[in-house]
This record gives structure tokens, sequence and C-alpha cells, in this order.
């Protein structure tokens, strides 16, 4: 364990801001061998917080860092004197101030929640009361505590609203939560946090919910007011990016104790953890090897101007919902298809089409240059075997009355007929094949980790010996350690069996780390496809422009340089401010896009061209258009 | 009030109608299946056949039964469900001063028990893991699990029996005073309460135990609350709806705790009447019962989704 | 989605904990039962009055001290004594015996009822799950409407039409409760089938019955048997309540319903002939909820209520 000692805890970031600003300040926040236990089905209890100690200064943001399990909620809830039902405080002391806060009444935390500390959830959706308008749930806090009167909360509301950059600051008050974006949620939880001047604000994984191109804005207007505020942090978080852009100093937990307390910088540049190293290794993943190309006359599976979505068909053929639009693109057997866009734009619709358990309203699907019938009930025994699926959620994929070994012997048997002595070897091959241990086989879901089902998920697929693979999301549920092996496995099995793969994820670096090819998706359509190299070089289209420069990086002061050109857009899934998210009629990005073209952008659909680089693009700006864009 | 709302409220209008009409079919036609003959029973077994004939289609029996189906409803929608076959006294007869007898017993019930039940299922909820709660929780679900008549046997053991409070009875009332009325219907009412309370207060507790639990609530928490104004403003005002679902649902097994209420303590309701047709094998009777029963339920269900949806903040604020 | 950073904590390719070590090797079958839930001394008290009851049920007449019918004493409603331990009825007779006697009647036609009701509702549930379609609104809303005609009217209608024999009151009590059935499990199966894991076998190419039988039974057991439990005491009290009001079972074969109904004279001078086959009622039904809720817990209870 890691005592953090006063004089090792210099910031090294916010270099305008002199060290000297936290040297003679008094801690606030002192957590010393703090325990907390929570109690199991069985009614034992075990200990997820274990002796940890740290303190955080006057004016300095302090982030907990760690994946799932490691304690990070858990201990912020603590300095709030808060243990969430089945857990319990079982030691140590929490000090804020002057204040025991261990050793408070109730009705002494009561006085202390919302007025000295204030917490910002991860799930703004989910934190606000849907029943009472936002305005009422902002200041009820300054209400509770009397710091202000109503009209004087409601002005100061405002002025925390307009100071996080909320569109329409007067108004948005007087909206129920359902009428208001997840992103500007967000944003609105952090005035809820500050309306009492509270002297420490923790902000529990304020961004994970969020789409990469929104979370940059969010994470603005909060570096913006804790600058401007002064405002001392408490900064909970999986993504050590992003913490590097907001903390001043990090802890690193795991399994509920301290590995590593440093700087960030010191934390980012030079690890002395081990663990610390294999997160920073896990978040910045590096290209792995391409597969080489079996050159072969026919794409292994062509897709052409598929169309699908939901509810009936208009008279052009178009469903009334559509999800995806005129989408086309080939995988060459052994290669990777990555495909990459924000929640809503199509991608899972995309794998499930391929697959057939959605029909496509229009355009087709060709398997090895044969045209695939739309619906499962159509496609032979054979045709489903060469197209397998793996899905995002490895809980909710394996049956949790099935073992692993039934598992993995049904699509044996099912596909291939095995049966007996044959099947059961068969299972222990695959077992091998994903580096399990054969031991797990009479195991059911319920008893192995996040990780190991999302092998047992691949290992089922690779029982078909497809061709194709399409992964939706395979390593987004997981720990970034946990996903980079994965990632390591995925493109092992290529090398080793000369599957091809469907990548769908909605992280650019996972993305680029695997795949041969990338097609990015908004909206349902495809603004930009290419190979990973010629995706690397501009020009880009204006969309994937956004979402690579949103991407944190971890370095130190990328916030403040990042994206600048992005500020300017409206919020993705604001559908009542302004323009809408997309546009049906003309470019889909048109809404967002900062070198649109009144006229011609918002009525004409791009057409899709080849660029010098080699990848295709569906804009109506010219090639030195859009490199003006990527060089500003 | 928007057009989405208002669209969802007239759905929810249709279905209500549409469903009454289904059962009512359903009821006919279960009855109309009997084994038996019902002129054969009125007239016994030394009738003629050309007696049996005549009384056959005296009662319109001898008449396809889609066009009897059709005349039965017409019949009710005019307030005339027939004669009933007994004794040939028109059924909204016998109906009428019941119906408002069991009316009366149903509308005291559920004065005292909603309130009664909701103050116990929200306290207990507040005090989720007290002694309190544990006490209402075993409490409730014994009289939840045991029959009607064992609380009814209980009641006239305790109030009548041993204590001499109140009559085993109910009668018609004696006197004209509130007092004299209330004792006569003390005991119907203290049964039922007695049931539809526990009933209600179980599914209540659940309802905002359910709410209880919401994220916005441990905000609320975060933010400084206390117990009062969490429950006050951030749970009932999301619980409305499921909880005007318990009610009523719960004041539905009113409807059933009613029929055996009014036979053991002989009080002159519609249950009671229906009862006594079934035994007597009155059909017109039975029918016209089981539909305003069933009328009766599907009204309240239908207000407990009407509170639902108007207190959905979703659906209000578009 | 909110982050419930709580126990257990998931280790990066660790097992959770509570679940078995490393020992990968122990036996699948000594894993079953841990994974059985456990049930405390609530739970064995209501295991072990249903398994009275049951037994009752099958041997109930050998254990009796006195002939059913036997008129045994002049004297009618005598209190509880040693000679009659729940004292006599209203020609005389004695009631434990009776008592015991009923337990067939009582436990056996709701029993045969309830399982029928369960076994149509399931089959009726999971095709209309897995189906979905035009088959699974018709039998949805058919079965919704029948859902709303309170269960002691329906009785009522029931008998009304097809009388009090064993076999129609087994049936009417069977039709009476399958449309709950049905919607619980469709409702359970409705929320499993879709499920990544259906998805994946129906992608694999897997048949309908194949994906009802294999793919989504085996999840919706425990809250179907809960389910079974709460509907068999739902049974109990609505046979005992027609009983009582003359129209379930008839004499000369007696019910406990029928045994509070016989014997309701004698409420006035609180005798134990009314109390007594009541309370059998009552405790069998309580000892069904006390096994159930130490079983699945209370998340359940309310699902069935309806």
């Amino acid at each position: 364990m890691t005592t953090p000692s006063p004089t090792l805890n210099a910031p090294l970031s916010k270099a305008p801001l002199a060290p000297t600003r936290f040297a003679d300040a008094a801690p606030l926040v002192e957590v010393a061998n703090l325990k907390v236990v929570a109690r199991g089905e069985d009614g034992r209890e075990f200990p997820i917080v274990k002796d940890v100690s740290f303190s955080v200064k006057r004016g300095e943001v302090v982030a907990l860092i760690g994946e799932s399990g490691s304690g990070k909620t858990t201990i912020a809830l603590s300095v709030m004197g808060y243990a969430r039902s089945g857990c319990r405080i079982a030691g140590g002391r929490v000090r804020l101030g002057d204040c025991e806060v261990t050793a408070l009444s109730e009705s002494g935390l009561a006085d202390l929640r919302g007025r000295r500390v204030a917490y910002i959830a991860q799930s703004a959706a989910a934190a606000f009361n849907p029943s009472r308008t936002i305005m009422a749930q902002v200041i009820e806090s300054a209400l509770i505590h009397k710091t202000a009167t109503k009209a004087e909360a409601e002005v100061k509301a405002r002025a925390l609203f307009t100071a996080l950059a909320l569109p329409d600051p007067d108004g948005v008050g007087d909206r129920y939560p359902h009428q208001v974006s997840g992103g500007q949620l967000q944003r609105l939880l952090a005035a809820m946090a500050l309306i009492t001047d509270p002297e420490l604000v923790i902000f529990d994984e304020p961004t994970t919910a969020l789409d990469v191109t929104t979370q940059i804005e969010v994470l603005k207007a909060f570096k913006a007011v804790v600058r401007d505020r002064d405002t001392t942090g408490l900064y909970v978080s999986h993504d050590l990016a992003v913490v590097a852009q907001v903390a001043d100093r990090i802890v690193v937990l795991r399994d509920g104790a301290i590995r590593e307390v440093g700087a960030t910088g010191q934390i980012i540049e030079a690890p002395r953890d081990d663990y610390t190293r294999s997160l920073i290794a896990a978040a910045e993943p590096q290209p792995r090897a391409a597969a080489p190309l079996r050159e072969t006359p026919a794409p292994l599976l062509e897709v052409t101007n598929l169309s699908a979505g939901y509810g009936g068909l208009n008279a052009d053929g178009m469903p009334h919902f559509p999800i995806l639009d005129a989408v086309g693109f080939r995988i060459q057997r052994g290669s990777t298809l990555g495909v990459i866009g924000e929640s809503g734009c199509g991608k899972s619709t995309l794998a499930r089409v391929v697959a057939g358990l959605m029909p496509a309203a229009r355009g087709a699907v060709t398997l090895d240059g044969r045209p695939l019938p739309p619906t499962i009930a159509g496609r032979s025994r054979e045709d489903l075997r060469r197209i397998q699926i793996v899905f995002q959620m490895a809980d909710t994929a394996l049956n949790p009355a099935h073992s692993v070994s039934k598992a993995l012997s049904r699509p044996l048997t099912f596909y291939h007929g095995l049966t007996g002595a044959v099947l059961d070897r068969r299972v222990f091959e695959l077992l091998d094949l994903v580096k399990l241990p054969r031991g797990l086989a009479d195991r059911k879901p319920g008893e192995l980790s996040g990780g190991q089902k999302q092998r047992i998920n691949l290992a089922r697929a690779l029982a078909a010996e497809p061709d194709l693979i399409l992964c939706d999301e395979v390593t987004s549920a997981l720990d970034t350690v946990v996903a980079a092996a994965v990632l390591d496995l995925l493109v092992e099995l290529r090398r080793d069996l000369g599957v091809s793969y469907m990548f769908i994820s909605h992280d650019l670096k996972t993305v680029r780390a695997i795949c041969d090819d990338i097609m990015v998706l908004y909206a349902g359509r495809k603004v930009q496809a290419g190979s990973r190299e010629a995706m690397a070089e501009p020009p880009s289209h204006p969309y994937a422009d956004l979402l690579t420069a949103s991407v944190p990086e971890m370095r130190m002061g990328w916030l403040e340089g990042a994206g600048a050109h992005a500020s300017n857009f409206i919020d993705p899934a604001d559908k009542t401010k302004g323009g809408k998210l997309f546009s049906r009629s003309g470019c889909a990005f048109y809404p967002r896009c900062p070198l649109g073209i009144a006229g011609t952008c918002d009525r004409e659909r791009p057409p899709l061209r080849v660029t010098p680089q080699g990848s295709e693009i569906a804009c109506h700006r010219s090639d030195a258009d859009l490199m003006s864009l990527t060089a500003r | 009030m928007n057009a989405g709302m208002s669209r969802l409220l007239l759905t929810r209008l249709a279905t209500a109608a549409g469903t009454l009409l289904f059962v009512a079919a359903a009821v006919f036609v279960t009855t109309t299946m009997l084994p038996g003959d019902v002129a054969q029973e009125i007239l016994g077994q030394s009738a003629t056949p050309e007696a049996v004939a005549a009384l056959r289609h005296g009662l319109g029996l001898d008449r396809p039964p889609v066009e009897r189906f059709l005349s039965w409803l017409g019949g009710l929608l005019v307030g005339d469900p027939g004669l009933s076959l007994v004794n040939g006294v028109p059924v909204a007869t016998l109906i009428g001063g019941r119906l408002s007898n069991s009316l009366l017993l149903a509308a005291v019930t559920a004065a005292v028990s909603v309130p009664l039940a909701l103050l116990l299922g929200v306290s207990s909820a507040m005090l989720r893991g007290s002694i309190y709660d544990r006490v209402v929780g075993t409490a409730t679900i014994f009289v939840v699990s045991v029959p009607e008549f064992l609380v009814a046997s209980l009641a006239v053991l305790v109030f009548a029996v041993k204590l001499r409070w109140l009559p085993a009875l109910a009668q018609a009332p004696q006197g004209h005073g509130l007092l004299d009325l209330m004792r006569s219907f003390a005991m119907p009412i203290v049964t039922l309460t007695f049931v539809i309370v526990a009933q209600m207060a179980r599914m209540t507790r659940a309802a905002v135990i359910d709410t209880l639990a919401a994220p916005y609530v441990e905000m609320a928490r975060l933010k400084g609350a206390g117990p009062i104004r969490i429950v006050l403003t951030h749970a009932l005002p999301n619980a409305i709806g499921p909880i005007a679902n318990a009610v009523a649902l719960s004041l539905s097994f009113l409807l059933g705790g009613v029929i055996i209420v009014e036979t053991i303590f002989n009080y002159p309701g519609i249950a009671k009447l229906m009862v006594d047709g079934v035994a007597t094998r009155d059909l017109p009777v039975v029918q016209a019962c089981a539909l305003i029963f069933c009328a009766g339920y599907l009204l309240l269900v239908m207000l407990a989704d009407i509170a639902a949806i108007l207190s959905n903040p979703r659906l209000r604020h578009r | 989605m909110t982050h419930h950073e709580t126990p257990p904590p998931a280790l990066a390719e660790a097992p959770p904990a509570g679940g078995p070590s490393t020992d990968s090797l122990s036996a699948p079958s000594s894993r079953r039962h841990l994974s059985f839930p456990k049930i405390g001394v609530v739970g064995m008290l209501g295991a072990m009055i249903v398994l009275f009851w049951l037994v009752m049920a099958l041997f109930g007449n050998q254990f009796a001290p006195y002939d059913v019918g036997e008129i045994l004493d002049a004297d009618v409603f005598e209190p509880m004594s040693r000679l009659y331990p729940f004292g006599t009825d209203y020609l005389g007779r004695d009631i434990l015996s009776r008592v015991l006697a009923g337990t067939r009647q009582t436990v056996g036609i709701a029993l045969i009822a309830t399982s029928l009701a369960a076994l149509g509702g399931a089959l009726g549930g999971l095709a209309a799950a897995v189906t979905g379609g035009w088959f699974d609104a018709l039998l949805s809303r058919t079965l919704d409407a029948l859902v709303s005609i309170p269960s002691k009217m329906f009785g009522l209608i029931l008998v009304a039409a097809f009388g009090s024999s064993i076999p129609a009151l087994i049936l009417t009590l069977a039709v009476i409760y399958l449309p709950g059935c049905y919607r619980l499990v469709r409702a359970v199966a409705v929320n499993v089938a879709a499920l990544d894991f259906v998805l994946v076998a129906r992608a694999r190419g897997e048949g309908k019955f194949h994906i009802m039988t294999r793919e989504v039974l085996p999840n919706i057991v425990g809250p179907v048997l809960a389910d079974f439990g709460l509907r068999f005491v739902y049974v109990v009290l609505l046979l005992s309540s027609l009983s009582f009001l003359g129209l379930g079972v008839q004499p000369p074969d007696a019910d406990w319903g029928s045994l509070v109904r016989e014997n309701i004279g004698g409420l006035p001078y609180g005798a134990p002939a009314v109390i007594m086959p009541a309370l059998a009622i009552a405790s069998l039904t309580i000892g069904v909820n006390m096994l159930i809720d130490s079983l699945f817990g209370r998340s359940l209870r309310r699902k069935g209520a309806a």
C-alpha cells in the first residue's frame, strides 16, 4: 500500500497554476485506512475497499482510476459518508476540512451532502427524476441547505448553464429530463452539483456513457468551470486518457487497494507500478500486423446498396424508419473490415442484416459470389455455418443454463454432426484455441469472468468453422487490459485459421489496431471507407475528422489543443434545438458539418469519390477543402 | 393534454369496451352451454314433452344462440336483462335495491381501506427492514394467504362472540341513526377491510420500494434531502402509476371478497343474489350479476391505467 | 445505465468471487448443489408443513382416529377434548378425522388443477414468446380478456354451467388460472427470448422447438415453479371458497371448505368445528407461501399477484 507523503504530491499539471498554490494548504480531504465491506448472497461480508489512504488538497483535482471492481466509486461515495445498499464502511477515517465524515450522524451527513460535497453521477439520464423539471432539481440542494432563495438560485443556475456552454440557458430549466440530450443532461448535473458552491465535487465517470464527440464537449465544459471556480475535485474514471486532461494527481486502484499514487505527468509518462504500466499499454493499443492477403478473384463478402430499417416500406422501397441507407462494401478472404460510428449509426443493424437476423429492404449480400437469401429461413445450413456472429454483451450471449461444453457442442453437432468422443475432443481443441483451460468445460457462464465468457463466445463461433465472423462491439464491455488480450486472440486466430472479420466498434483506437480496412458510418450511410493506411492520411470526411479529433490522447494538454473546430457543432443527440441530428435529403452530416454548403449539401446527396490516397469519401467538398479542415 | 396522450386514452377506452363485449360473449356462451335443459329442470322430471316445449318457447330458448345473445345484449343496454327463470320477476327488479346495498358496502370499505393501506404500505417501504416493516409484512401475508371466511369467522368470534360489540349477522338497519347503520354493516366492513388492506399495503410497499431503488433517489439522498422530502417529492410522484395499479387490483379483490362476506353475513347484496342464482341455475340473474362485476373490475383497472398515463411525464410533456 | 461498482469484484480474468475457485476439476454435480437456493428456518418450516399435508392427502384416512361418516356423539359442536382433539361437528362426528379425510379433496383437486393450468399456460406462453406475430397477439388478447373476469366470478359462472362434479371442478379451476400462468410464462419467456444467446441460436438456424425447449425453458424454470406454488395457493383458496358457498365439493364428500360450510352454525358458539378446517387451509397456504418466499425471494411475488 502506498501512503502519499505530502512532499511527493506537487502537481505537475496545470502549469499556469503554480505548484505553490497547494503548498501551504492543508488537505481538504483526508482518507485514512478506509475499509468498506459488502455482504455477499450467502450473508458473509467481504472487503471491497482494503485500507485505502490518500488526500486531496484545496483546488486540486485527484483522479481515482481503476477497472471494474477496483472500488473507485465506493471510495468516492464514502467521502460523502455514503455506502450503497449491501455495503458498509467498516473502518478508517474520512475527514473533510474540519469535519470527521465517518463520525457524523445521518442528519449530520445530510447537512454535508449537496452542501459541502456534491456528486456528479455517471448516467445523468438516470440521476434526474423524470417527473420534475430540470430547474427544480438543479436548485434543490440550494433550497434544502438554504444557501439561497428560490429566485437567487434560479439566477445562479442560469449563469451556470451559460458557463457550461449549454444551449438555451434561459429555457432549458423549464424542460423535463427526457426532453434534453444525454450530453446536456450531464452538464446540467454539473450545474446541480455547483449550485451551492461545494468545497468538493465528486465526478463519477461523468463522460463514460457518452459518445466520443459528445464527451469532448462535456469535458471542456467541466474543465472550464473547475478552473474558473478553483473547484476541488475527485474524478473517478477507468479512462486514463480522459483523466490525463482533468486531474492533477492520479490514484491507481486495483481490487480495492492502492497500487500507485503520483502526479498525472509521472503516472502517464513514468509509471512505477506494473499494473499501471499494463493499464497504459492497454489504453493505447498498438496496430497489430495486417493479414497477408490471399489473392482471390472475388471478395469473400460483398454488400451492395444495402438499405434496411423498421416500419413499412415507402413507395420507393425504403423503410419508414431507415437505419441503413445504401451501404456497400467488400471483405476479402482473411482480412478484417472495421465498421465505426456513434451509437445509432446502424453498425449493429448491418451485422444483423448480413447474418440474416433482419431482412434488408433493398440491396444484396453476396457470399463468395453467390447472393444470400435475405432471411435465416431462406438460407441453407451451410450458408448459416459460414457466417457467425459474436455479440457485445458476453453475459447475455451465453445461455446461463448451459455449461461451456454444451454451448460449444451444439454447433459442432448441428453443423458437423459430431458426437461422442470426437465431439469431446473437438470441444477441448476449441478451448485450447481460445487459450482457456480445458477444466472450464463443465462450468456454467455464471462461474466465468467477462473475458472468459467472451472467449467462449468466440470459440462457439469458431466451432462452426466459419469463413466470416461478425464481431459486434466484442471488446466494448470488457476492462481495457482484458479487451487487449481478446484483440490479440482475434488477430492470432485470423493468422492461424484464415478467418475474416467484420469488426464493429465505436472505438477508433481499437479499430485502427486490428483492422485492414475501415468504414465510417454516419446516420446509416457510408461517409468514408478505405484501407487503414489510406484512412490515416488526409483528406478525411468532416465527420471522420471530427471522430478522430475527439478521441482523447494520453498526454496532458490534449483537450486544450484538440478539436477546436468541433465546438461549434450542435449537440448530436439534440433534436429539439436548432437543426436536426442528421438530414435525410442531402448529406446526412450537413447539420453538424463545418464545411456544409447551403443549397448543395442540404439538397443533394454527395457522390462517393476516391481520393488520391485511395479512400472513398462521400462529400461535395474538394480534396483541397477537406485538407484545410484537417490542417486547422 | 396533447394529441399523443388523448390517442392513448382513447385507445385505452376502446380496449376496455372491446374487452367488456368479449367478456359478455364469454359469459353468455358459457352459461348457455349448460348440459341440462332449464325448462325440464323448472318443470321437473314428470312434465310432458309438450309442456317443456311450450316453456322453452315461452322463455325464448328455442331461438338460435346468436339471436338470443343479441337480444340479451340489447336488453342489457336498455337496463332490461330479462326475467328470472325461478320466480318470473324481472332481473332488474331483483338487482335494483341489492346493487345499492353492495355498492354501499364496497364504498365504505374502500373509503376506510385505501388511506389505511397507503399509509401502511408507504410507511413500511420507508422503514424497510425495521421491526415495524416485518410485523406489517408478516401480518399482511398471513391475511392474504388465508380464505376470507376464516377472517370473517375470526372477526365474528372476537367482536361478536367474545367482546359482544357487534351483531354477528348483518341485518337491514333496524333504527335510522347512523350508529345503527354502522352497527349493522360493521362485521362485513371489518372483514373486507382486513382482506383489502393487507393486499393493497403489500402491493403499495412493493411499488414504493421499487421507486426508492431508482438512481435519482440516490442522487436526492446525495443532495442532502431528508427521508420525508425523498418520499414526497422524488418517490411518490413516480410511483403514482404502480400505486394506482395496486389500488385497482386490490379493490378488485373486494369484488371477490364481497361474494364470501355477503354470504357469510347474509347481507342482502348482489353477490348473494348471484350465489343463490348459481345454486338454482337462474341463468338471467347469473349473467346480469356477472356482467356487473366484470364491468366494475374493468372500470377499476381502466381508471388505474388512465392515472398511470396521466402521471407519466414523458407523455404529459412532449 | 448506472455503473454499480458493487460486489463481487470481477477480477481481470479470474472467476467472480463467491464462485468456485481455480480448482476447475471439481465435479459439476457438486457445484449444482452449491447453487441450489438455501432455505432458512422459515423455508424449512414451510417445507415441513407442505410435506405433512401431502402425506395426509395420500394416507390421511389411515391416520384418522374415527370413521369419517360415523356419528359418535349426541352432543354436537363439542369443544376440543382428549377424545375429540378438534371437537365434533354439527352431527356429532369427529372433526379431526373429517379434516384429515378432506385433505385428499382439497390438496388433490387443487394440485391437479394447478398442474393443468401451469402445463397449458407454459406451453402456450413459450410458443407465443418464441413464435411472436399474429399467433402471439391473438392468444395474448384472448387470454388477457379472460384475466379480466374476477376469479371468484369466473368460478361461479363455470359452476353454473358445468356443475360441481369433481372433474368439472378441476377443469373449472384449471381454466380460471390458465390465463394467469400463460401471462407469467410469456412475460418471462419474452425477456429471455430477446437475449443475445437466443439470437445466436436463431442465427445458427435452430428451429422453434429447440429454441423453446433448450434455450428458453431452462432459464425460466425458477419463476415458473414459484408461480406454480403461488397459483396453487390461489386455487386452494378459490376451491375452498366455492365449497364454502356450497358450490364446490358436494356431500357426501367434503373438502375443508365444505367442512366450514357444514359447521358455520357453530360459529356463534365458537365451536372448533368451524375454525379447525379453516385453520387447516390457512396452514397449507401459509406453508406454501413460506416455502416459496425462501426459495425464490420476494421479487417474484408481485408478478403472480394479478
